[in-house]
């Protein structure tokens, strides 16, 4: 088994309102440092594989197909072996 | 002829799309229920607005995967008419039957109001009853409606002559104030704006009876060609 | 879930006695008391759970049962009244409206987003478990100030709360069509959040919650219980203290996208004809809906607990019971049914599950995988909860604030004053326009709306019929903290006013009571003295009470908020053409004040914006003179006299006409004349007022209909250009552009509003 963690975000070419908006409201708190906010979604799940690249194509597909729009959206992901029932 | 207005879970503008097209269109309507998998008895079909599995992951991400949108696929290789409205707007995006993707508002917030709209084509079977340039009034209620394509794709829609109708005063930050593209065969038309809310004059507009009067026209004009 | 949660052990029935476990979920040492001689012996764990939040003010009323005894329930269109999930009221042809408020008070307080949606998507199942098709919702706001730079957590709160409304109600796919917000000290750090909704039924399909029919099964619908919201109806019936942070997971998170489905599903099974009863889980949950359904049919439920759809592991008794997780229904049909309801739900992707039987003992009886766990008589849990008849005491206040001269305040003389403290109310942000907000509403949907939010009442029309129905919420908590007994009178007023103005024949109230803490004599004696003003209102004005929400223990630390009794009311219009509108229409329509205008400054918003002062004698209201008002003000509508009408209240004449000029975006040149001092004359509150416009060749006949009524009326001049002006006795009073007023009404809050961003 395997934990997936999936990040999609807004493309870099792409402009992201939300990531606008909490970039100014950090900058109204003071806080000049940051830039280039982005938001994105998280995504967890647990993949019911023993093979690491059948898991790897498997999430890809779905990233591509469902979880991100790849019109408007990126995606990056990691694979972490679980034991049964231990994730989550 | 024979309309449908599809129903996902999560629709919430089906019902108002049946009675608008009751109300200008002869012939039976059917709502179609997202599980079913054929539409080919239909000659127009509607994709309501509404929240589709919650809008959960992205708007009319899941929706795409109803049975029912293969169906929707096929009809429109079949050229037949297919309206998108709002959500339904955003389920033909996801689904490729449209390009571009929808951001959230620039305002980052619901947005619901009448909407000045120019009409880009009067040529196409949804616009035959209005005039190329004229403002209509069709009212927008979406959070998702920031419409985005990128620079190559807006150039081939530009070029086509594929956007349809412009906001004359840009309610969410679309990519050049587009409020809805068809597709280059002309046989779908996708729209934030809501079309059956503008169908009476109690409602504040009654300027979208054209746009559903179009559609009944051009259905007629396809039969007397076969006849 | 956490490690706390699996080493904890419930507590046994000696130790919930001995360590007094029960006074930590609000029951006091007397009720345990009655309890234990209710039982027979002491209760277990589960059991004291369920007595607890039953006996909660939020579910027993047992503090102001003695306060709601005074409304009157009943009137020839009343098909049901309080006591079911909602009131049913007649509109003829066979159809009816069903409608109630209700508050999400702490929980906003707590988390604004998700405790103003979950009150939203309660009050729509209050509605459709009733087996009608909700049509429109309203709400009633109120926050601290948000318009200084430090006010910034208020306005966040506002924001958030709209959000949350915004989010359930645009998803659900039900207009939001109406409210009112107001802004105030009062309400720093208790924010309350009154949310109503209206719904339509054919006589047929009224439904009421009653499991009837022993042994019919009982059905568990949508989805699984998790540990959300466990004693939210206790939480409700308290204090907001610093500890409420540490009880942030008694907050429920909303799922609309659900409750969509459960909500289509309902109403087909309903539809189907074979609901023998449903209820929905609101407060209390599983306890509150099998409890109550159980006793409204005299009979008995037995539960299987471990049948009940779970969202987490390992939940115990206790927790479902009391779980508050969101879009749950109850509902029981004969066995012969229970695979046609089954199918309903399976289309609908919804689980829907046999969890129990009626039973004819009259005992709730609960089981835990073949085992009883909890055996306790419904009619204790339900009907016998102590009822307290409160101490009352008049607070020290009030005879100073009465006491107060609200006229001693330095005149406002000449056009430049008066039209700048105009320009102040017009901008304050309780009476602005409150477009930022309905905006974020989807108040179109189901394509009825035919008067949006901005207007006195908002307008729907009831599909294939030439009938219409109006509906508004409204409360001057001000005025009610100055005299509650006037105050409770001026709320029921004004909400029919309102509806009177769109042409609306009112039909009954539905009332959301939130005040500070009843075991405080000076409040309790705000809730007695403004529902004794409320009761004689709505008895002059034919307007019974169907239903309602109480909410106390409305505190900060600071006090009590102003008692806030908010009045929702709804109105018929037999016919649309009918309806009226509140902005002037046409230049050359005679504009013209109906009622008396009364030198009445206690409580204004003039004094409060300009002055800043709250104190004085609100104004008084003559129920006859309102009732003998109101009905002339409907006949001339109904004969089509009348082009635009609208309600003096905030702000008084001026803000009244200022608001009739921007919403027609037409000025009018006005002369008017007056004993009172002008400024008194322009900004004073006095009920039983309207601002209304006619055509010249009708206004002799429109001023005979309210002559024979012995109604006072002041043609005041004509509608046209764009500009307000206005003279009093002869002295230029009121100067202004119309676009001007329209910016500082308009641009009030979106300016606020961008502070933070």
């Amino acid at each position: 088994m395997f934990l997936a963690t999936v990040t999609v975000t807004i493309k870099e070419n792409v402009l992201d309102p939300q990531g606008q908006a909490v970039e100014g409201a950090l900058h109204s708190l003071g806080f000049e440092e940051a830039s280039n906010v982005r938001i994105g979604k998280y995504m967890e799940l647990t993949i019911d594989s023993g093979d690491r690249e059948e898991a790897h194509r498997k999430v890809v597909e779905m990233c591509e197909k469902l979880l991100s729009n790849p019109v408007i959206e990126d995606y990056q992901f990691e694979l972490t072996a679980v034991q049964k029932g231990v994730a989550l | 002829m024979k309309s449908a207005v599809l129903v996902f879970p999560g629709s919430n503008c089906d019902t108002d799309c049946v009675r608008a097209v009751e109300q200008v269109i002869e012939g039976d309507v059917d709502r179609v229920w997202h599980k079913d998998e054929d539409l080919s008895a239909y000659d127009f079909i509607v994709v309501p607005g509404g929240f589709s599995y919650g809008d959960y992951l992205r708007s009319g991400a899941i929706a795409r995967f109803s049975p029912i949108v293969k169906s929707l696929e096929e009809a429109a290789a079949a050229g037949k008419t297919i309206l998108g409205i709002c959500n339904g707007f955003q389920i033909l995006l996801e689904a490729g039957l449209l390009p571009g993707a929808m951001r959230v508002n620039q305002s980052l917030k619901f947005v619901c109001k009448p909407c000045k709209l120019r009409v880009e084509d009067g040529s196409t079977r949804f616009t035959t009853g209005y005039e190329k340039g004229e403002i209509i009034d069709i009212p927008v209620a979406h959070q998702e409606g920031n419409y985005y394509c990128d620079e190559a794709e807006l150039r081939r829609l530009e070029d086509n002559g594929q956007v349809v109708f412009r906001y004359v005063d840009n309610p969410n930050g679309s990519v050049a104030d587009i409020a809805g593209i068809r597709n280059k065969a002309g046989n779908v038309l996708g729209m934030m704006p809501h079309p059956e809310r503008a169908v009476r004059d109690a409602l504040g507009s009654s300027d979208g009876v054209r746009l559903f009067e179009s559609v009944a026209r051009y259905a007629l004009d396809v039969q007397k060609e076969f006849a | 879930m956490s490690a706390v949660d699996e080493k904890f052990r419930e507590p046994t029935p000696d130790e919930i006695a001995e360590h007094k476990v029960y006074a930590e979920m609000g029951v006091s040492d007397g009720e345990y008391d009655l309890i234990c001689d209710f039982m027979g012996r002491r209760p277990n764990y589960v059991e004291i759970g369920v007595f607890s939040v039953m006996w909660s003010e939020h579910c027993s009323y047992k503090n102001s049962r003695p306060i709601l005894a005074k409304f009157p329930i009943d009137g020839p269109r009343v098909l049901v009244g309080p006591g079911e999930g909602a009131g049913v009221v007649d509109i003829g042809d066979g159809q009816a409206v069903v409608f109630k408020i209700e508050s999400h008070n702490h929980p906003s307080a707590i988390e604004p987003f998700q405790g103003a949606a979950t009150g939203v998507g309660g009050i729509l199942r209050d509605i459709f478990s009733m087996g009608a098709r909700p049509i429109g919702l309203l709400n009633s706001l109120r926050f601290g100030p948000i318009h200084r730079p430090e006010d910034r957590h208020n306005r966040y709160l506002f924001e958030r709360v709209v959000e949350g409304i915004a989010g359930y109600g645009n998803c659900i796919g039900v207009p939001t069509v109406g409210g009112e917000i107001v802004f105030d000290e009062s309400y720093n750090g208790n924010p309350l959040v009154n949310v109503m909704c209206v719904g339509l039924i054919d006589h047929d399909d009224i439904q009421k919650g009653v499991a009837d029919g022993v042994g019919n099964p009982v059905f568990y619908v949508g989805p699984a219980t998790g540990r959300d919201g466990i004693h939210g109806a206790t939480f409700a019936s308290e204090e907001l203290t610093e500890e409420s942070e540490a009880k942030r997971p008694a907050v429920q998170v909303g799922d609309p996208f659900k409750e969509k489905l459960v909500m289509e599903a309902c109403l087909e099974l309903i539809e189907s004809g074979i609901v023998v009863g449903i209820q929905d889980m609101g407060a209390a949950g599983l306890t509150c809906s099998s409890a109550e359904m159980a006793s409204k049919a005299g009979n008995g439920m037995e539960l299987h607990l471990d049948r009940v759809p779970q969202r987490a592991a390992g939940m115990t008794p206790y927790e479902m019971m009391l779980s508050e997780s969101q879009e749950r229904m109850l509902f029981v049909v004969k066995p012969e049914h229970a695979e046609q309801a089954q199918a309903i739900f399976e289309k609908w992707d919804l689980p829907c599950v046999d969890v129990g039987s009626v039973t004819d003992d009259g005992r709730l009886r609960l089981m835990h995988h073949g085992e009883e766990v909890g055996d306790l008589p419904v009619r204790a849990i339900v009907d016998e909860c102590p009822i307290y008849e409160r101490a009352i005491e008049e607070p020290a206040y009030f005879r100073e604030v009465q006491a107060a001269d609200a006229l001693s305040d330095p005149e406002l003389k000449g056009e430049e004053a008066l039209t700048g403290a105009l320009e102040t109310l017009l901008s304050a942000p309780t009476i602005a326009s409150k477009r930022w907000v309905f905006e974020q509403f989807d108040y179109m949907v189901r394509t009825n709306t035919i008067q949006a939010p901005g207007g006195d009442a908002a307008v729907i029309a009831v599909t294939d019929s030439d009938k219409a129905l109006a509906m508004t919420v409204d409360g001057n908590s001000r005025h009610v903290y100055l005299d509650p007994y006037e105050g409770g009178k001026a709320a029921v007023a004004e909400a029919a006013r309102n509806l009177v103005c769109t042409g609306a024949e009112p039909l009954a109230v539905t009332d959301n009571l939130n005040y500070g803490n009843p075991e405080k004599p000076e409040v309790y004696w705000q809730l007695h003295r403004s529902a004794t003003g409320m009761a004689e209102a709505c008895e002059v004005l034919s307007t019974p009470v169907i239903g309602g929400n109480v909410s106390l223990y409305n505190e900060h630390t600071e006090g009590a908020i102003y008692p806030t009794p908010v009045i929702g009311m709804v109105g018929l219009i037999e016919h649309q053409k009918e309806m009226t509108r509140s902005g002037f229409v046409e230049a050359g329509d005679q504009v013209i004040l109906v009622g008396e205008t009364k030198p009445e400054l206690g409580g204004s918003s003039l004094r409060a914006e300009v002055f800043g002062k709250r104190d004085g004698a609100p104004p008084k209201v003559d129920l006859e003179v309102e009732s003998k008002m109101q009905q002339a003000l409907l006949a001339a509508i109904r004969k089509g006299l009348v082009q635009s009408a609208h309600d003096c209240s905030d702000g008084g004449l001026a803000v009244a006409i200022a608001e009739s000029a921007i919403a027609g975006g037409q000025g009018a040149t006005l002369s008017a004349t007056t004993e009172l001092r002008g400024d008194h004359f322009l900004f004073s509150e006095s009920a039983s007022r309207v601002v209304i416009s006619a055509k010249e060749e009708q206004v002799e006949e429109l001023l005979a209909i309210f002559e024979d009524a012995g109604v006072m009326t002041q043609v005041l001049g004509a509608v046209g250009g764009d500009k307000l002006e206005m003279k009093v006795n002869g002295a230029a009073a009121l100067n202004s552009q119309i676009e001007v007023l329209k910016d500082r009404w308009e641009g009030a809050i979106p300016s606020i509003m961008s502070r933070d961003h």
